[in-house]
């Protein structure tokens, strides 16, 4: 097991919005969150990687542990934490103020580990993997702004993989793209996938089905149901987890 | 009149109600008024430049016929009253004008820079609620106060530091017009780091950025478009001060770039000689719009700089 949670539950003010989860996400695998909007899958993928401590009267109980590591001890860098574990979010978010080299060695940057030497290593590597190189690779010092929706998020995907972390967390990273770009971002997450551990929250239960070994249901901040994706989709166990994917709410 | 118009118009549903006669005609002149009225207002302040445009451009062509561009540009002596022979070199009030200007954005860009930083990403709503509108109200300080704490405490302050400094010099001068224009670059550089996408520092913090660094890195970079805008506009106002100067910077046209030494910058220059007998007409007369125009010109190009860049930022922001 990579992460696994235990008993997490998250607020913002008093508004808990994540009612004690457990969960054990598995190692080199690509797990999916699904649920209706406003379950929680946000915020509780923000636990993960203590981005959702960022939000002014956030707050969460519960445990977090990454290999072995609680990443909330007293004793961790909240800062250090996302170095390991990376985000994709939900839109774009290319620095605008960078061209698309720099966008993607933007996280060696902020953490001091820039190497001039190795960057065009780093770079080819990290936009190879995210299917972006051969699009991109005549034009790298144009700005990231310049490139469309969906080169944009392959080039978000990049920049995280840049770092190389242990986790990536991915927040619908294909719900501001057309289906064709869609579908080129999950290509390249089954292609790295044995290298990382991801966990995708998305409202697309065919995307689900084609990337994710597991999946996970969440409604109204509880965990219904985890299982292979395979079993989730086949042969739901809980009645909710039915009615869900067979478009019946949410 | 019209409200009532529109209140008894709006129940009405359906295409009957866009030709209820109450509404036609009276209303529209009302409407074409207050537009008229308006646009009166902005006309104003075309027609007041280009006013001085003119004036300007009149009464320089007079002296630049009498003097000629290649003195006014080329010499360092600017004696245009005193002595038999006068000199009309620019140089010692651009001189003055540069070296204050450039004390002032030394001290006006750090630590604007630093204000507007502090309040858009460290401090609590409470506090920026506090320090925002008391750093506006040091804006609005009479610049004529600034000249006279700078004469009168600031200058005999730095005299203990620094040998060789004189009553009236530019460095004094130059501090106090910094300290004057911290708040315009804190207040314009703000708004421009506020208006930084939240998503940009979420990604810089993904990413495991330091606050710090994503500050450095992203969010400054992001905003640089608006802060070069704040930075250049602070650098006409700095060119274009008027009274700190006139007051605390020792009123003696002299080339030279030390800021321990008096000098006289163009406007003090203009302040001068337009309280004094100039005859009308005189040469003496059409330094004041040969200097007003060189001003002119001068923080015309900073304005210019500095819309181009503003507008950048939009188009950035659009993006
Ligand atoms: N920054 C915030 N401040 C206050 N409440 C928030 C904030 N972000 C989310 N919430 C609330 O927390 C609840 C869960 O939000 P969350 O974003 O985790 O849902 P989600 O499952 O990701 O939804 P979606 O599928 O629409 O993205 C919602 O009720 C939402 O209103
Ligand atoms: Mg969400």
């Amino acid at each position: 097991m990579k992460i696994t949670v235990k008993g997490l539950r998250a607020s913002f003010g008093d508004h808990e919005v994540v009612k004690g989860i457990d969960l054990a996400i598995p190692s080199r695998q690509i797990t999916a969150i699904i649920g209706p909007s406003g379950c929680g899958k946000s915020t509780f993928l923000r636990c993960l990687n203590r981005m959702h401590e960022l939000v002014p009267g956030a707050s969460r109980a519960g445990q977090v542990l990454l290999d072995d590591t609680d990443v909330y001890a007293d004793d961790v860098d909240p800062v250090l934490v996302r170095r390991w574990v990376g985000m994709v979010f939900q839109k774009p978010n290319p620095f605008p103020s960078m061209s698309i080299k720099d966008n993607v060695v933007a996280g060696l940057r902020l953490t001091h580990r820039y190497d001039r030497k190795d960057a065009p290593g780093v770079i080819e590597r990290a936009l190879r993997q995210a299917a972006l190189w051969d699009e991109v690779k005549d034009k790298l010092n144009d700005p990231g702004t310049s490139l469309s929706g969906g080169q944009q998020q392959r080039l978000c995907i990049a920049r995280a993989l840049a770092v190389n972390p242990d986790v990536i967390l991915l927040d619908e990273p294909c719900s501001a793209l057309d289906p064709i770009a869609t579908a080129r971002i999950e290509e390249l997450l089954l292609e790295i996938r044995r290298d990382y551990t991801m966990v995708i929250v998305t409202h697309n239960m065919g995307q689900a089905q084609r990337v994710a070994e597991h999946t996970a249901f969440f409604l109204q901040g509880e965990l219904v149901e985890f299982d292979t994706t395979a079993a989730l989709f086949g042969q739901p166990r809980d009645s909710r987890t039915a009615d869900y994917i067979a478009g019946r709410f949410g | 009149m019209s409200d009532e118009t529109a209140t008894m118009a709006a129940p009405a549903v359906g295409r009957a109600a866009l030709h209820t006669p109450t509404r036609g005609r009276a209303a529209r002149w009302y409407e074409r008024l207050i537009e008229l009225g308006l646009a009166g207002c902005g006309m104003t302040s075309i027609v007041v430049t280009i006013g001085i445009v003119v004036i300007l451009a009149h009464e320089s062509k007079d002296f630049f016929a009498h003097v000629g561009l290649g003195e006014f540009l080329g010499s360092t002596k600017w004696t245009p009253i005193i002595g038999d022979h006068h000199s009309y070199g620019v140089w010692p009030l651009l001189s003055a004008t540069l070296t204050t200007a450039a004390i002032a954005l030394a001290v006006a860009i750090p630590l604007g820079l630093l204000a507007a930083i502090y309040l858009s990403e460290y401090a609590a709503p409470r506090t920026r609620k506090i320090i925002k509108p008391a750093l506006e109200l040091l804006a609005g300080v009479p610049t004529i106060v600034f000249g006279y704490f700078a004469i009168t405490t600031l200058t005999p302050a730095l005299r203990d530091y620094i040998p060789g400094l004189s009553g009236g010099n530019l460095l004094s001068a130059g501090l106090m017009m910094g300290v004057m224009i911290v708040p315009l670059v804190a207040s314009l550089s703000e708004d421009a780091i506020y208006a930084v996408p939240q998503s940009l520092r979420e990604a810089a913090a993904g990413l495991g950025g330091g606050a710090f660094e994503a500050i450095r890195k992203v969010i400054v970079p992001s905003a640089w478009s608006g802060i070069a805008a704040a930075i250049t506009l602070a650098a006409s106002r700095a060119i274009g001060e008027t009274m700190i100067v006139a007051i605390a910077a020792g009123n003696e046209a002299r080339f030279g770039f030390d800021p321990r030494q008096p000098g006289q910058t163009a406007t003090a220059y203009i302040v001068d000689i337009s309280k004094g007998e100039t005859p009308h007409g005189s040469v003496a007369y059409q330094t004041i719009f040969a200097v007003a125009a060189m001003l002119f010109v001068m923080t015309l190009i900073m304005n210019v700089i500095s819309h181009r860049l503003s507008r950048r930022l939009r188009a950035a922001a659009r993006a």
